[in-house]
């Protein structure tokens, strides 16, 4: 086991190499020349020459990607051109309220999704099972930002439950914080809860097709317990796969809802970044969301061999 | 020859509807998905005769109406129509879905190609694709319309790029998987060359799957046009696209939510929609998957 442990850790080695590259590359060939933005309007062209040999803009792309790699290695992710402070920086102010969307979203998106597809999957061909495929297929197909609306809509200015948008950090109380994290949480969750649910009352649907599922049964074994103890985890591997692919919705419905929220996070700066064309900030985020994503689903393939101890490549 | 010309006779007409009519029962959902489709592509070709106000006319005294008779939708800040509006910004959502699928799958289809059968390529190719698949979807297309000039033209190339990689997997694993099978070992033992390999063997083995993945990336490159217009990253804000007129109505969603859910519900049942078909499709041209998932 320990081997494919060790392989699958230095297997990701190379992708986020690849990534990094991906990522330096797009913004390397972006138009405009940064030399000339920090120079400021007024510069000389030989004071643009200086900036770019002390940027290190004058060197060839190769040299210029490792340079730039050794700097991310050693934990610097270059200057923000808009604000002038460090990337890093900008990131750990914004960090709190996107670890809270994104934990509050996958705890709400698998406590639901879950036992939804696998109710689904126990009452295949009923309404039930009908009625939750219907929300996914909805669920799926409405996107982020409209979801988000409409819940607003309803619930923040019709019904007046929930604040319309904002964000309260933790410290200020545990209730105004879960109070404006509900919305946000149901309209980013709503496409993985889909996704998730489908994919559960599918695999669910194959395990209880099978033999030591009709002992279990004909033993007399309670349906919970036949349900959760014995189809749940012999379904969970392509659950927890999907679990790990539907991180990148997450992430990218993130930029969204922290948008249409108003919420200070990561999501925000980078739609920020956008406007002022802040390459280093984009850079920066594409990087950290694509690390994520590359380690969640490291974690994802780690876990197979807890819940499948026969998987040893 | 002739009979083809002549208008169908009563029966045949009825042989047709009744044909239709079986099709439907026994795959609703590309019934259903199909006919909200053919109803929101014909309310935006037909969008300059189901409106009598142009999408960019300007109206300051009846600005912010929320749906009555004359606006039956609604106008926005500047009293533009809404409706109008909405059914013109669909031809940009569709035809920007339509263009990244056809791209994103001919585009897919070669490279797919050349990685199935070129180990060098593929070694190459597929780790490219693996880093671009690293990146959420949504911040990739983000990241390159930042670089590049707003147009709708590069909001189709940056979609592309990022709905290529699920292309190019997907033709790689055929062409490996089929390039096994004894029947296609047995054309080239009898002396087939590589295009009658490809073209009687390979390619058409592509067909259904690749018809299922456009219909799906034609939803997703809808959604991901709108999602980026609505950030302000995508087609320019002066066109009307589904996305921009969300964007627009984001300050006034307390006074007017009509100029946010009216293009948004519509997106959603276009995308809905097409889901729909492609799910269908999934499961006609593949019958082991029809009851699963």
């Amino acid at each position: 086991m320990w081997a494919y442990v060790v392989r699958r850790v230095l297997a990701t080695i190379p992708v986020l190499v690849i990534v990094a590259l991906v990522v330096f590359s797009i913004l390397h060939f972006a138009p405009g020349d940064p030399a000339a933005v920090i120079a400021g309007d007024q510069a000389t062209p030989e004071q643009i020459a200086q900036i770019r040999a002390q940027l290190g803009l004058d060197l060839p792309f190769h040299e210029q990607f490792f340079r730039w790699l050794g700097d991310l290695l050693r934990g610097d992710l270059g200057t923000s051109i808009f604000s002038n402070l460090p990337v890093t920086t900008l990131f750990m102010q914004r960090l709190e309220p996107t670890i809270a969307l994104t934990v509050s979203t996958t705890i709400v998106t698998v406590l639901l999704a879950v036992p939804a597809g696998v109710l689904a999957a126990w009452r295949a061909g009923t309404w039930i099972d009908r009625a939750v495929m219907s929300v996914a297929v909805l669920g799926f197909s409405f996107p982020v930002f409209v979801i988000a609306y409409i819940l607003i809509f309803v619930f923040s200015i019709q019904l007046g439950w929930l604040p319309i948008q904002g964000y309260r950090p933790i410290d200020e109380g545990i209730w105004p914080f879960l109070r404006h994290l509900i919305l946000p949480s149901v309209a980013l969750g709503l496409s993985f809860m889909a996704l998730i649910a489908r994919i559960t009352r599918a695999s669910v649907l194959e395990v209880l097709s099978q033999d030591h599922i009709r002992t279990v049964k004909a033993k007399g074994m309670p349906t919970r317990a036949l349900l959760f103890d014995h189809a749940l985890p012999n379904a969970a591997v392509p659950i927890l796969t999907i679990i790990g692919v539907g991180v990148a919705i997450l992430l990218g419905g993130v930029v969204v809802t922290e948008s249409v929220f108003a919420i200070p996070g990561m999501g925000r700066l980078v739609v920020d970044a956008i406007l002022h064309r802040d390459y280093p900030v984009i850079q920066g985020v594409l990087l950290i969301f694509s690390a994520v994503y590359v380690f969640v689903n490291l974690a994802v393939d780690l876990l197979y061999v807890v819940f499948d101890p026969r998987i040893r490549y | 020859m002739a009979s083809s010309t002549l208008p169908p006779s009563q029966p045949e007409v009825r042989a047709i509807c009744r044909r239709l009519g079986r099709g439907a029962r026994r795959h609703p959902t590309v019934a259903v998905g199909s006919v909200i489709l053919a109803l929101i592509v014909t309310a935006t070709l037909l969008a300059p005769w189901l409106t009598i106000y142009d999408p960019l006319h300007i109206d300051p005294l009846s600005r912010l109406k929320s749906p009555t008779a004359d606006h039956v939708l609604g106008t926005d800040a500047i009293g533009r129509d809404l409706w109008s509006r909405t059914i013109h910004g669909g031809r940009i959502s569709l035809v920007v879905g339509l263009i990244v699928a056809v791209f994103a799958t001919a585009v897919g289809l070669v490279l797919g190609l050349v990685a199935g059968y070129n180990r060098i390529a593929d070694a190459i190719l597929m780790r490219v694709m693996d880093g671009l698949m690293s990146i959420p979807a949504i911040l990739l297309a983000i990241a390159l319309m930042a670089v590049a000039q707003a147009s709708i033209t590069t909001v189709i190339v940056a979609i592309t790029v990022v709905e290529l990689p699920r292309v190019v997997r997907l033709v790689r694993a055929i062409v490996l998987s089929i390039r096994e099978q004894p029947y296609v070992e047995a054309a080239i033992v009898v002396g087939s060359r590589f295009p009658r390999v490809l073209f009687r063997h390979i390619l058409p083995n592509t067909l259904a799957p690749l018809t299922v993945q456009a219909t799906y990336i034609c939803a997703a490159a809808i959604l991901i046009e709108s999602l980026l217009s609505f950030l302000g990253a995508g087609t320019p804000p002066e066109v009307p696209s589904w996305g921009n007129i969300m964007a627009e109505g984001r300050i006034y969603f307390q006074l007017a939510p009509w100029i946010i859910l009216v293009p948004g519900v519509f997106l959603a049942i276009a995308v809905l929609a097409i889901n729909l078909v492609g799910d269908g499709l999934r499961d006609m041209l593949d019958p082991r998957f029809a009851r699963r998932l």
